[in-house]
């Protein structure tokens, strides 16, 4: 069992949920209400990294943050790290690869806040942050748990561009999923297995734990109307 | 169990995880060798860290996968190629950090599923007749644009004039250790890879197994090269001379290897 991978995929799964909630609840707040004509676009550009292959986002993410890319040598010489082949850089990668699922559901839940209620809100004299706080985050807040819970399962089993842009470094790019690979081609299956037996278990305890408080969540609702 | 405390559960058990910090040797030179020599390697790394109590990190991957990323800025200090040309590669960009040395000479060998060659077959002869049965409907081959042991496997097929008519059931792995890894999944009818893998995922017995000469792929070479890369820190120099020891090349000789230049 290779704990340093198990800790690394947990520690990257937890970085890309705090960096990327708050963008997946004020971008899907404001495709849900824009008027923009772009917002086809918007949706299908946030939505590509679930159509893509993983390896086309890790290749461009070479291509653009590599040690011989212009960007690659400014962010060498102001930070002194490399984005790829390093951590920060994973963390990067994983946060554009998991937009969609931080995004999406947001966005539906706050489109379900029906605009009487904002009338409602408005007349009832609440600013719209109040409103905001008090009216649409509380509705919208399964949309928001459905997006953590997916965004830290989606994380926990990134293979594609985590080897493209991280490598199989240990202990700063090898996670559990990289791990695995790493044990079958050392044709060690035993090892392989448990660790995938442990990611099945993790991700599974995870988005159960997910669906099982929405559904008390609604239980408690039901009850209370 | 009520709801709140499965889920104060998983929680605790998420930041447990991540706050707890396993043992890792984050600082240990980082080495990246071609996947045709990890048994040999990680033999020798284990032994190197028993006599002296240091540790070292080690990646493996196809040769050329590994070059793009040492261009790419992957933060290795040592890399193992499985040929020298992937190291003059690296010497052309000004990427190396020290002379090359050779440390072995690889040796490709043809694997075949029991019962497909005669007992007194010559390997590769036998292995034209198999392909001109039909008997031959899966050959496995590490890929030939980036693992050296994938452009030896092409030009011993080409050589027995055997290339084209094989094409159709080539099954090609990302690296040495994937091809070997497809041949010992079953279902393949024969794999040409590299004896020091084929002999440590004990692809003998499952059929036959046979070295074969460097004349079967005339125009390749496996003269294995490894160079410090820029940066190599004294930790990293001291693995190097550890890995020209009279203990490493033992060992890389009893994986299958060969002494540089024996043949």
């Amino acid at each position: 069992m290779d704990w340093n991978a198990f800790h690394l995929s947990l520690k990257l799964a937890v970085w890309t949920l705090v960096l990327l909630l708050p963008v997946g609840v004020v971008t899907g707040r404001w495709l849900a209400r824009t008027q923009t004509r772009a917002r086809p676009w918007l949706q299908a550009l946030f939505a590509l990294p679930l159509v893509l292959p993983p390896t086309v986002v890790g290749y461009y993410l070479l291509v653009l943050t590599g040690a011989q890319s212009p960007i690659g040598k400014l962010i060498t010489s102001w930070f002194g790290v490399s984005l790829v082949f390093s951590f920060p850089g994973l963390v990067l990668a994983s946060v554009l690869v998991n937009l969609p699922f931080a995004i999406l559901p947001v966005q539906r839940a706050f489109e379900a806040v029906s605009q009487e209620l904002h009338d409602a809100a408005a007349c009832c004299g609440m600013n719209p942050w109040q409103a905001f706080t008090r009216i649409e985050m509380p509705l919208a807040w399964p949309g928001i748990l459905s997006a953590a819970v997916l965004t830290l399962g989606h994380t926990l089993g990134e293979f594609g561009v985590v080897l493209m842009v991280g490598g199989n470094i240990p202990g700063e790019t090898r996670t559990l999923s990289i791990a695995i690979f790493d044990r079958v081609q050392a044709f060690d299956p035993g090892a392989a297995g448990r660790m995938a037996g442990l990611l099945l278990l993790i991700s599974l305890v995870t988005v159960a734990l997910g669906y099982g408080v929405l559904e008390g969540r609604s239980r408690r609702t039901r009850r209370s109307s | 169990m009520t709801h709140s405390q499965i889920l104060f559960f998983a929680l605790s058990v998420w930041i447990g995880g991540v706050a707890w910090s396993p043992v890792v040797c984050a600082d240990a030179p980082l080495i990246a060798a071609a996947a045709s020599v990890r048994p040999a390697l990680e033999e020798i790394s284990a032994r190197y860290t028993q006599t002296t109590g240091e540790s070292v990190r080690l990646v493996f991957g196809s040769s050329g996968t590994l070059v793009k990323q040492i261009a790419n800025g992957a933060p290795y200090l040592l890399f193992l190629s499985a040929n020298s040309n992937y190291v003059q590669w690296l010497a052309d960009r000004g990427l190396i950090g020290g002379p090359p040395v050779a440390y072995a000479d690889g040796v490709l060998a043809l694997f075949t599923r029991a019962g497909l060659l005669g007992e007194r077959d010559n390997p590769m002869t036998g292995l034209g007749r198999a392909v001109e049965n039909g008997t031959v409907k899966r050959l496995v081959i590490a890929n030939p644009e980036y693992a050296p042991y994938g452009s030896a496997a092409r030009a011993a097929l080409k050589h027995a004039g055997l290339w084209l008519r094989v094409r159709p059931v080539l099954l090609v792995g990302a690296n040495a250790g994937q091809a070997v890894q497809y041949a010992l999944q079953g279902g393949v009818d024969a794999a040409l890879v590299p004896l020091p893998l084929a002999r440590s995922a004990r692809l003998e017995e499952t059929g036959y197994l046979q070295a074969l000469p460097g004349k079967t792929y005339p125009g390749v070479e496996l003269r294995q090269q490894m160079v410090l890369l820029p940066g190599a820190d004294p930790p990293t120099r001291r693995f190097f001379t550890y890995l020209q020891s009279q203990d490493s090349r033992e060992i890389f000789l009893r994986h299958g290897l060969r002494r540089p230049g024996s043949h």
